[in-house]
């Protein structure tokens, strides 16, 4: 469990990037911290492994206070993936998955071994393991950056805009991956974005910021959704322009579900073992 | 043009190439100065070069530094240490290693600087030490840079390290400090020839070293 109490920082010069920001991030879910920019979401996240100390306040990682941790073995012990893969540009694909475990003091051998696996786990066919990752595509990059990221088994996994610079298409596939690497792993994951439907897809938790890091709403993302807190929320998930409201419409015969503009958002279909379908609210992720 | 033949015939003469004032005699006196005023100023600027690069702390002391340096007048430089303690090595060797050490500290602080920023923050987010980033990330990738800066450094002191011979040492200068006092200019121009040639020959080998140290798989940096 991760927990922040009354965290607050101030850059020298007088800048605030959070003012005052609690909150609590279960275990082995995927809590994500969405908002523009300047919303200190990075911030707060780079907090956590001490990469940013903060002017006032604590967070605390199972009730220990991070700044009382070694920053090395604390950084060591958390995986952390960020939006430019952040890849050593002169070692190969399976030495930047290796490095964590090689700066730990794991054999080389074992840890090039254990590397490999990790292509594998992330969907990475072993032959790129030789490649620089000048010579991957942006989305491969980002797949050995959650490699490396895993390589010390670490329970918390950061990630800092991960999927930003990728394509649209790339984007999702990796979304996905992530899903089902999460489902078999169950990492505390804290996600940092400023898309909303990446954060609804990801987040077991979503917790949206305003400007300075404090908290709008926070809740799942059903919760929100139902029940945006104020008019920024409203704003953020794009429900006062009716994007959330969905409806059911008739066309040539097949169900489709329309948002507030009447622009088709998907096909109504039955749910699994549900021969008549609910007239429930629509699920935005289906 | 007479003159260049008659410097060419002075090389040519095997009789130059044997005993302690012979051509390779002197070519290894050269050699060493250079190698002893590049060494030493290396051992003092890369470090400090590094250091500066790294933190980003007294960048702008360095620069200044490094441009008055450059602006101080060799010859000057080597009377004044003759001056101060004496004839023979010392004075030469100190004014090399401070003509070195601009050229040696530019390249060390931009080997780190021109590392990509994002690449470094990601190293330290993994958990790698102070020294770990400046040694396995900053100075791999950083490499042709350094190497940059010593090429430099060695061009200047094989160029001047003639000057040690003006204060009774030997070197390639001999032949041209001789050649000047004795009015015998084929002999001083085959010296000059010998000392661009030895700078053009270890010019190149630098070159070679900074091809081979390039990082694998990085896109040319410097």
């Amino acid at each position: 469990m991760i927990r922040f109490e009354s965290v607050q920082k101030r850059y020298p010069g007088g800048t605030v990037a959070v003012e005052d920001f609690s909150c609590t991030i279960p275990s082995h879910t995927a809590t994500v911290l969405v908002g523009s920019s300047g919303s200190g979401k990075t911030t707060l996240l780079r907090m956590i492994n001490r990469m940013v100390d903060p002017s006032a306040g604590r967070v605390l990682i199972d009730d220990q206070d991070v700044a009382t941790t070694d920053k090395v073995a604390l950084r060591r012990s958390i995986g952390y993936v960020m939006q430019a893969s952040g890849l050593l540009p002169h070692r190969t694909v399976q030495d930047n998955v290796a490095t964590v475990p090689m700066l730990t003091g794991t054999p080389k051998r074992e840890a090039r071994a254990a590397a490999l696996d990790l292509l594998e786990t992330v969907g990475l066919d072993r032959g790129l393991a030789t490649r620089y990752p000048s010579q991957l595509s942006g989305g491969q990059q980002q797949r050995v950056g959650v490699a490396r990221a895993l390589a010390s088994d670490p329970n918390i996994l950061l990630m800092d805009e991960p999927f930003g610079a990728v394509d649209p298409i790339v984007r999702g596939e990796l979304q996905t991956e992530l899903l089902r690497l999460q489902s078999e792993l169950g990492k505390t994951i804290v996600f940092v974005t400023h898309d909303i439907d990446e954060a609804f897809l990801i987040g077991d938790q979503v917790v949206i910021l305003r400007p300075g890091g404090e908290v709008a709403q926070a809740g799942t993302a059903e919760e929100i959704l139902a029940a945006p807190a104020d008019d920024f929320v409203e704003r953020f998930i794009g429900a006062d322009r009716g994007r959330r409201a969905l409806r059911l419409e008739e066309r040539d015969g097949t169900r489709i579900v329309v948002d507030g503009t009447g622009r088709a958002a998907g096909v109504l279909q039955a749910a699994e073992g549900d021969p008549a379908v609910p007239d429930g609210p629509a699920k935005d992720r289906a | 043009m007479n003159q260049l033949l008659a410097a060419l015939d002075w090389l040519l003469d095997p009789a130059r190439y044997s005993g302690p004032g012979g051509i390779p005699m002197r070519l290894a006196e050269h050699l060493g100065y250079t190698a002893l005023g590049v060494v030493l100023a290396a051992v003092v600027a890369i470090p400090l070069g590094l250091l500066v690069g790294h933190t980003g702390r007294g960048r702008g002391l360095a620069v200044a530094a490094s441009g008055a340096a450059r602006a101080l007048p060799t010859l000057g430089l080597v009377t004044l240490f003759a001056l101060l303690v004496g004839i023979g090595l010392l004075a030469p060797t100190l004014a090399f290693v401070i003509l070195a050490i601009p050229s040696l500290l530019a390249g060390a602080y931009s080997a780190c600087e021109a590392v990509d920023p994002r690449t470094v923050d990601a190293a330290r987010a993994q958990g790698m030490t102070e020294m770990q980033v400046l040694t396995r990330v900053e100075l791999p990738l950083g490499m042709p840079l350094v190497i940059t800066g010593i090429r430099a450094a060695t061009l200047q002191v094989i160029s001047t390290a003639m000057l040690a011979a003006y204060v009774g040492n030997g070197g390639l200068g001999r032949f041209i400090f001789l050649g000047l006092k004795t009015q015998d200019y084929p002999q001083m121009l085959a010296g000059s020839l010998l000392v661009i040639a030895l700078a053009l020959v270890l010019d190149g080998a630098l070159l070679l070293v900074q091809a081979l140290t390039r990082p694998r798989g990085a896109v040319p940096a410097g």
